[in-house]
């Protein structure tokens, strides 16, 4: 990782057992057993198991993971909602685990500001005491505490609703209080526990911008958990993944979706595709450049310099596809002076119909980096897929 | 073989002999304090000419409620003045008022405790469920010795009787406030009492009135049932109607406990709607 970036957070080894005796649901799973056969033979469920990782100041760390991944507890543990069984959670040099009730709520005040799945706004309290609340339970003056909340529910475009109550707005106006109720609070940490799972699909992208705007404008350091993995390619830096209260993998988006680090993360990843649909005709961008058959390599390379290409599609007059030229064969061709190209195509590249699913040319990239060909039935070249089309693709999924 | 018959009666008796006399210059003060409450606010009560009287809980009720329980106020109120019956209704309201604020506010402390504390949960709930299904009438018997004929007495009874819905009610309210709201504030890092003020009890306020709605009720059947050990008040005029067998004045008297009782539920009620 990058090393230059100042850890804020920094979690390691922290467990999570619902139960009575935790050593002995932990002692069992080092020396192996499952979730399911912990929670028979001790009746205690192994919420967290061993966890580790950063969180680097100023970036958005999505933790995802499918219900019962651990996530929500994950989060709770951060500003003990939920008090951990084992391990270390330090920010800012405190370990919160150990701390007194006193340095425990100085350390929720200073560090961390929490926007919840179900909004968790106070339905006796207008919008803007709503906002303020922080910042009251922090004892600032009543005029500071109006002017700050005032300004982050204008941050988040709730202006001119100060006076209403929750129970009069909309799930996504709703939510907007409950961030502007976080920023409000100034504390250093951001915790988002699917804070937009609880939005319909456009409300929630369109939060979802509004957060990569914000984040782009304050570099507030920001925990994010969620379940829908299009979102945490969207959002997120750096995306950690959770299965059944374990770390499976921690990386960037384009790591995950690269490098799956197991099979389970591979599947997980084809679920995005499908569940989409999308198709290598969504990734598809016109050829730049075809040679055709009978060119002179001279003329193919000449082609290939203008638009920057390492190699070329060869069509016939139709534009049906014949094969792939590379451009130093193309050289080597003209050093022999050859007078067509026809006799140096390669057919070792790929080409797929345009319904192709996407997930499927992930596999393809991994061997070979020419772009893939698009092709009808008929075998006419209707376009090329490159490698990083598919990830803007794949990160522009949720915006459909 | 003979089993040997509990002397359950017995401990109890010896129990509050022992209280009784351990305890008489408690029982003493609390009844002197309250003795003078009630002659207080009796008289204040009464000093108002009936029709003042009636024209300020018009008043109330209109500013609280409705033009229309405003009406109904000032219709039932004529009635019973109309009956004669208009100081001992004076007398009962009054029973009913102090009763049911001794009632609240010891009920209170207790119904957030309970709701704050499982174990202390676990201890109350029997208790509440012992007070309210023993006969009230029991609660008179115990009454005399320790506040001796009267209406501290009866008050005495009154307050044991009618506190179980608003202790009830409070924990209830407490408890029922979502948990997502109480993570919340403790998020915010809010200590218990803010979380108390600032969240738990505000969120409860809606069910704690109606738990204080339930104590008036009950407090009024009690006030009335409490003739029976000298409380004065409208209880007093069925009381005498059953001695010298008059079903007349006895529903006459029955007819001004329920237009106050109908015109204290409405008014609390509707307390309790506006402060949503």
């Amino acid at each position: 990782m990058d090393e230059t970036r100042n850890v804020k957070i920094q979690v390691s080894g922290l467990s999570k057992v619902f139960g009575k005796q935790p050593k002995k649901a932990l002692e069992l799973r080092h020396r192996g057993a499952k979730r399911s056969e912990i929670l028979e033979k001790t009746g205690q469920t192994l919420g967290l198991y061993d966890i580790n990782f950063d969180v680097y100041e100023g970036e958005l760390l999505v933790i995802m993971g499918l219900s019962g991944s651990g996530k929500s507890t994950l989060i709770r543990c951060l500003n003990r909602l939920i008090d951990a069984s084992e391990g270390e959670i330090i920010i800012d040099g405190e370990n919160i685990p150990t701390l007194g009730e006193k340095a425990l709520l100085e350390c929720r005040r200073r560090h961390f500001s929490m926007v919840f799945q179900n909004f968790a706004l106070f339905p006796h309290r207008t919008v803007q005491q709503n906002a303020e609340f922080g910042l009251e339970i922090r004892g600032v003056g009543k005029t500071e505490r109006y002017d700050i909340a005032r300004s982050s529910l204008k941050q988040v475009g709730l202006d001119g609703w100060e006076d209403a109550y929750p129970n009069q707005l909309s799930g996504g106006m709703q939510q907007r209080v409950g961030l502007a109720r976080a920023l409000a609070n100034d504390a250093s940490v951001l915790l988002m526990d699917e804070a937009f799972s609880a939005l319909d699909p456009l409300i929630r992208k369109e939060m979802q911008e509004e957060l990569i705007q914000l984040q782009n404008k304050m570099r507030k350091t920001t925990v994010f958990i969620t379940h829908d993995l299009d979102e945490a390619l969207n959002i997120g830096d750096r995306i950690v993944l959770l299965k059944d209260g374990e770390v499976v993998q921690i990386g960037t988006p384009e790591e995950i979706l690269t490098r799956p680090a197991d099979d389970y993360v591979r599947r997980f990843i084809e679920g995005v595709d499908r569940s989409r649909i999308l198709t290598a005709e969504s990734a598809m961008r016109p050829v730049r450049a075809t040679a055709r058959s009978g060119d002179g390599p001279r003329t193919a390379l000449r082609k290939m310099r203008e638009h920057g290409l390492d190699s070329i599609y060869v069509t016939d007059r139709d534009r049906k596809l014949l094969g792939l030229l590379e451009a130093d064969i193309a050289s080597k061709a003209a050093e022999n002076k050859a007078d067509s190209i026809n006799d140096y195509l390669i057919q070792d590249f790929r080409s797929v119909r345009a319904e192709e699913p996407m997930h499927n040319l992930f596999a393809m990239f991994s061997d070979r980096s020419f772009p893939i060909a698009v092709v009808d039935e008929e075998n006419h070249l209707l376009g090329v897929v490159v490698k990083g089309a598919v990830l803007d693709e794949l990160a522009r999924a949720g915006e459909q | 073989m003979e089993i040997p018959r509990i002397p359950l009666g017995s401990w109890i008796e010896g129990g509050l002999t022992w209280l009784t006399t351990e305890y008489s210059s408690v029982t003493r003060a609390i009844s002197r304090v309250t003795q003078t409450g009630i002659e207080v606010l009796n008289e204040a009560l009464m000093w108002l000419p009936e029709w003042a009287l009636m024209a300020l809980i018009a008043v109330l009720c209109w500013r609280v409620a409705s033009v229309r329980l405003g009406i109904g106020a000032v219709l039932g109120l004529a009635v019973i003045w109309n009956l004669g019956l208009w100081d001992p209704m004076i007398e009962t309201l009054t029973l009913v008022v102090i009763a049911t604020l001794v009632a609240i506010v010891m009920a209170l402390p207790v119904g957030i405790a309970a709701a704050l504390s499982s174990r202390l949960y676990r201890v109350i709930m029997p208790v509440l469920d012992f007070m309210q299904t023993m006969p009230a009438f029991v609660y008179l018997i115990p009454a005399i010795p320790f506040f001796g004929i009267g209406s501290v007495s009866a008050i005495f009874a009154t307050v044991i009787f009618s506190m179980p819905p608003a202790i009830r009610f409070t924990t209830l309210g407490i408890r029922q406030v979502p948990v997502e709201l109480i993570e919340a504030a403790d998020a915010y890092g809010a200590t218990r009492s803010q979380k108390l003020f600032k969240v738990q009890l505000p969120l409860s306020l809606p069910t704690m009135m109606a738990g204080i709605n339930q104590t008036i009720m009950l407090a009024l059947s009690m006030v009335v049932i409490a003739a029976m050990i000298g409380a004065d008040g409208l209880g007093s005029e069925v009381w005498r109607a059953i001695q010298r067998l008059r079903p007349g004045d006895g529903f006459e008297a029955g007819i001004a406990v329920v237009i106050l009782a109908m015109l204290l539920d409405r008014l609390t009620q509707s307390l309790r709607r506006t402060r949503k």
